[in-house]
């Protein structure tokens, strides 16, 4: 007792985390199940069909891959026009700042449900076909916000001396775009494509309203989930999962080894410096 | 491959930035010679930065030109001119490494075989073994050297360095200093070093200019300022000095005395720069000897009773706070060459100086309270 | 994801000296045009289509002023609104209180675990949003540990969890968690700890230092998070169409059925128009209050 009481923080931190991951856990187990009928929602045996045959069931394979394809347009769209509204928001004056702002900012502060039927009352109104060309539409739409934002704070947090240096150094505009800045800022524009997949991969509302009759993954789902969610379904999210854990703990990996070599170096420079300066005393 | 050769003096002519109403730099004219380790030293805000940018090409001017030898560079961008410049964070790339830095200039150029100067450039200054080494991966110090090696490679007509010690701490900045005097003396290049520290102005350049809102106060060799300041600016930016503000009673052949709150002080006539009668006699405080009240003064000598309000040992001198009988306070300091006599707080004592330590500055239109409450502007 | 933590800092000129500003409008003008053509006109068509009037035919309507539509969404489904901005509310003030402790935790003893410790509060959202509200059916189901637990405290009023407000607000909460803890975070990890050293060094007890000084200064992230948390739930029909029953439908699920199933499109639109427009009332409020009295 005594040690929950001096560790409270540490234990409802704990609890926090570990409840931020139950439902996953399920999600993941479940994807071994094997139900009798198509209700996969309590734990009657073990089996590996989900696994083995992911694409058993028709159109759960066809919908994530249309996912696939629609996170990745959507995202290189975002993610370029985001990036160059980026640059302007920091490196350009312009007029209408403000309004510019707030039509980056809104997007993230409106419910989904308001952006997607506002979108179909749109396309509705131009008798525009709903399918895979209004749902890239809507995600890049709802995409290129987060970009900004992402990209935004990291040119912010650029050194402006770093492009002076480089135009001191005899590099014009566009070197010094190609050489400093752009690979300054890359890390910034890689991570929010990766959020910008993410958003489309996994959204459903927007896409639903303006979907017509394409069928996406999280479409499919939402289909199923009236009837019963197959296995196969809660395998492939499990897959989705784990490899996006994977990307971005080995990202942190890496930049934690980066970092504790930059320790061992300050240390052995550290001693470097040492030594010079006895060096330096001896002399004198 | 760097070896001392032709550089050219670098002119500034009626040169002035103006950013909105405030005018940062005003109508500046100077020139700077060739191979000249020059120092524009001044107080935050000064202008000086801005000057440098102006040269650099960062910033444009808001009239005025600037040249180097007969070519006119103002209208010319930053990364068309013969000059380079060590920025004050240093602004090393932190995506390339010690070598990429060194070769940007020269890859950018579109120089061809780049190899072997950026290595002896790398050996000048000592950074050989850190050629692989990213930026972050090296000490203050070291990345200062960087930036130095990265601009220097270029064989600019002039290098630009701006606060390029700020960063480091006491000890390194020392040792950077002596680094940096080796560098300019091996290459030979013009170097403009902008600071707002006196000492590192007065270690490193051969020339300062003292600069004050956007003007410069005086110039000249390190000690000549030092020991004849022509302003009350300069007077206490370099260094600290005690200041009365008085009136001239009488002018001599080669000297005038100053009345100055019931006292009399003489300045050699060469050490007066006061034009008219308004004179403010100014003494360095380590020029200043304190005596008990009573002992003898030595011939030549300017005197003024006061009480010891403070004492600050230092280690190699003592400071003292000295209170006028008309409540100015007056700093001394004495080496601590002599075992026992010291002044304690309360004492009366007396303080004199020799009178060709004076100097006259021109008083005109200030007040004793004006130099009073000015605090020393560090 | 920190992309969704709103910074509050007033829009600072550029640092570089101003190119040719033609550049500037050029690099906008693609991106705006999207969010102008694709976000901000909607508004204006859904608006529109608000006021529209049948024509006789499914789907098909006809321009026109038709104010009465609002009127008719209101009586069918007013009660709706107040439903969700209950559910909204009720499940942002749980997230809160869930995602301090973790928030705090992670500025101050993270470490250099902190990137860690940040990846594993979003990894839950790499799995699909559907299959996690899903699985609380599987949690909460009426046969399960959770609600066995409850009922043997006797604190179920209808003796299960599943199919109850009870589940729609628990779901929100667990959703949009995530969005809570990051801006707290954010907010936190800039706060200097010498500052809670010093009000404990100033006679503060840990309760006191909390209320005088860590939550103040941490109200910039509590308002992020509320809002990151509140707007999105209270458009949600998800979690009251997989958790709940009949009778804990959200606006989202009127205004989804309205516009696909009954294409209904003028009092969908009517719906939607009143939703964004009270979500603004609200927000602008509460920023208001948060903002003069509290931030300052």
């Amino acid at each position: 007792m005594r040690f929950v009481r001096r560790h409270i923080l540490t234990v409802a931190a704990f609890i926090v985390l570990v409840y931020l991951f139950i439902p996953v856990a399920v999600v993941g187990v479940l994807s071994f199940n094997d139900p009798p009928s198509k209700y996969n929602t309590k734990w009657y045996g073990f089996s590996l069909d989900a696994w083995t045959n992911m694409c058993g069931i028709p159109g759960v394979c066809e919908s994530f891959i249309e996912s696939i394809k629609i996170g990745l347009i959507s995202t290189f769209v975002a993610t370029v026009l985001g990036t160059m509204v980026a640059f302007a928001l920091v490196r350009y004056r312009f007029r209408g700042r403000k309004t510019t702002n707030l039509l980056i900012f809104l997007p993230m502060a409106t419910p989904e449900v308001v952006m997607g039927s506002s979108l179909l009352a749109l396309f509705l109104n131009m008798t525009f076909p709903l399918g895979t060309t209004t749902v890239i539409i809507a995600h890049i739409m709802f995409t290129i916000s987060f970009v900004v934002v992402a990209v935004k704070a990291r040119l912010q947090g650029l050194d402006p001396s770093l492009e002076e240096a480089s135009r001191d150094l005899y590099a014009d505009s566009r070197s010094t775009f190609q050489h400093v800045t752009f690979p300054l800022v890359a890390p910034g524009i890689a991570g929010a494509a990766l959020l910008g997949f993410a958003l489309s991969f996994d959204d459903f509302i927007i896409s639903f309203f303006n979907a017509g009759t394409l069928v996406t993954f999280p479409i499919y789902v939402w289909g199923a989930a009236q009837r019963g969610i197959p296995v196969q379904v809660n395998a492939l999210a499990t897959l989705v999962f784990l490899v996006a854990l994977a990307i971005v703990l080995i990202a942190q990996f890496v930049a934690w080894r980066r970092r504790k070599a930059l320790q061992a170096d300050m240390a052995s420079r550290d001693a470097d410096l040492k030594a010079l300066s006895m060096d330096a005393l001896s002399r004198s | 491959m760097v070896e001392s050769r032709k550089v050219e003096d670098l002119h500034l002519r009626n040169l002035t930035k103006r950013f909105g109403d405030f005018v940062a730099v005003d109508d500046l004219t100077l020139t700077i010679p060739a191979g000249s380790f020059f120092a524009l030293l001044g107080p935050s805000g000064c202008g000086k930065t801005t000057t440098l940018r102006m040269v650099a090409g960062l910033e444009d001017p808001s009239e005025g030109s600037i040249s180097i030898g007969e070519q006119d560079v103002t209208g010319l961008r930053a990364f068309k001119r013969p000059v380079n410049t060590v920025f004050q964070s240093y602004a090393l790339f932190p995506h390339l490494d010690i070598f990429e830095n060194v070769a940007f200039g020269l890859r950018r150029r579109g120089v061809k075989d780049i190899k072997p100067a950026v290595e002896s450039m790398l050996e000048l200054v000592e950074l050989t073994p850190m050629a692989r080494r990213k930026p972050k991966q090296l000490s203050g110090g070291q990345q200062q050297r960087v930036a130095v090696a990265r601009a220097l490679i270029n064989e600019p007509e002039v290098l630009l360095l701006d606060e390029p010690l700020g960063a480091l701490d006491l000890k390194l900045r020392r040792q950077m200093q002596i680094e940096l005097k080796r560098i300019q003396m091996e290459v030979g290049t013009t170097f403009v070093h902008v600071t707002h520290d006196q000492e590192e102005a007065m270690t490193m350049a051969d020339t300062v200019a003292v600069m004050n809102e956007g003007r410069i106060e005086q110039m000249g060799a390190p000690a000549d300022i030092y020991e004849l300041p022509e302003t009350v600016f300069v007077a206490r930016f370099l260094g600290q000095s005690n200041l009365f503000v008085g009136k001239r009673e009488s002018s001599g052949s080669d000297s005038v005395t100053v009345a100055a709150h019931g006292q009399q002080f003489t300045i050699p006539n060469s050490r007066n720069n006061a034009p008219g009668g308004d004179v403010i006699v100014g003494v360095r405080p380590e020029k200043m000897t304190i005596v008990d009240s009573g002992d003898p003064i030595p011939d030549m000598h300017d005197r003024i009773a006061g009480r010891v309000v403070d004492v600050s040992y230092t280690g190699v001198s003592t400071q003292y706070l000295v209170k006028t009988s008309w409540g100015e306070e007056i700093t001394v300091f004495e080496q601590n060459d002599v075992v026992g006599d010291q002044s304690e707080v309360g004492d009366s004592v007396e303080v004199h100086w020799a009178r060709d330590h004076a100097f006259g500055l021109d008083g005109t239109g200030t007040s004793a309270d004006d130099v009073e409450s000015a605090m020393p502007v560090v | 994801m920190p992309a969704l933590i709103p910074t509050s800092t007033s829009e600072a000129p550029p640092q570089v000296a101003a190119r040719k500003p033609r550049t500037g409008y050029l690099l906008l003008a693609p991106g705006m045009g999207w969010l102008a053509v694709f976000f901000a006109i909607p508004f204006v068509t859904l608006f529109i289509t608000s006021l529209q009037v049948p024509t006789g035919a499914s789907g098909v309507y006809a321009p026109g002023f038709d104010i009465a539509n609002y009127g008719e969404a209101l009586s069918q489904y007013g009660h709706l609104y107040i439903r969700s901005f209950i559910y909204a509310g009720l499940a942002t003030l749980f997230a809160l209180i869930i995602a301090y402790p973790l928030a705090y935790f992670i500025a101050f003893r993270g470490g250099q675990w902190k990137g860690l410790l940040l990846v594993l509060v979003i990894a839950p959202t790499f799995a699909s949003f559907l299959l996690r509200t899903y699985a609380w059916r599987t949690i909460l189901a009426d046969e399960g540990p959770v609600t066995g637990f409850f009922n043997a405290l006797g604190v179920l009023p209808e003796g299960r969890i599943l199919s109850t407000s009870i589940a729609v607000v628990a779901g929100l909460t667990y959703n949009f968690l995530p969005f809570m803890i990051l801006p707290l975070f954010a907010s936190l990890d800039k706060l200097d700890p010498r500052l809670i050293e010093a009000s404990n060094d100033l006679y503060a007890s840990p309760v006191t230092t909390f209320r005088k000084v860590v939550w103040p200064l941490s109200l910039p992230g509590v308002v992020a998070g509320t809002l990151l948390t509140f707007i999105p739930a209270s458009g949600d029909y998800i979690n009251a169409q997989l958790l709940g029953s009949i009778t804990t439908r959200m606006i989202g699920s009127a205004i989804q059925v309205n516009f696909i199933q009954f294409r209904d499109y003028p009092i969908a639109s009517a719906l939607s128009v009143m939703l964004m427009f009270i979500i603004l009332i609200v927000v602008s409020i509460y920023i208001r209050r948060s903002g003069t009295e509290d931030l300052v």
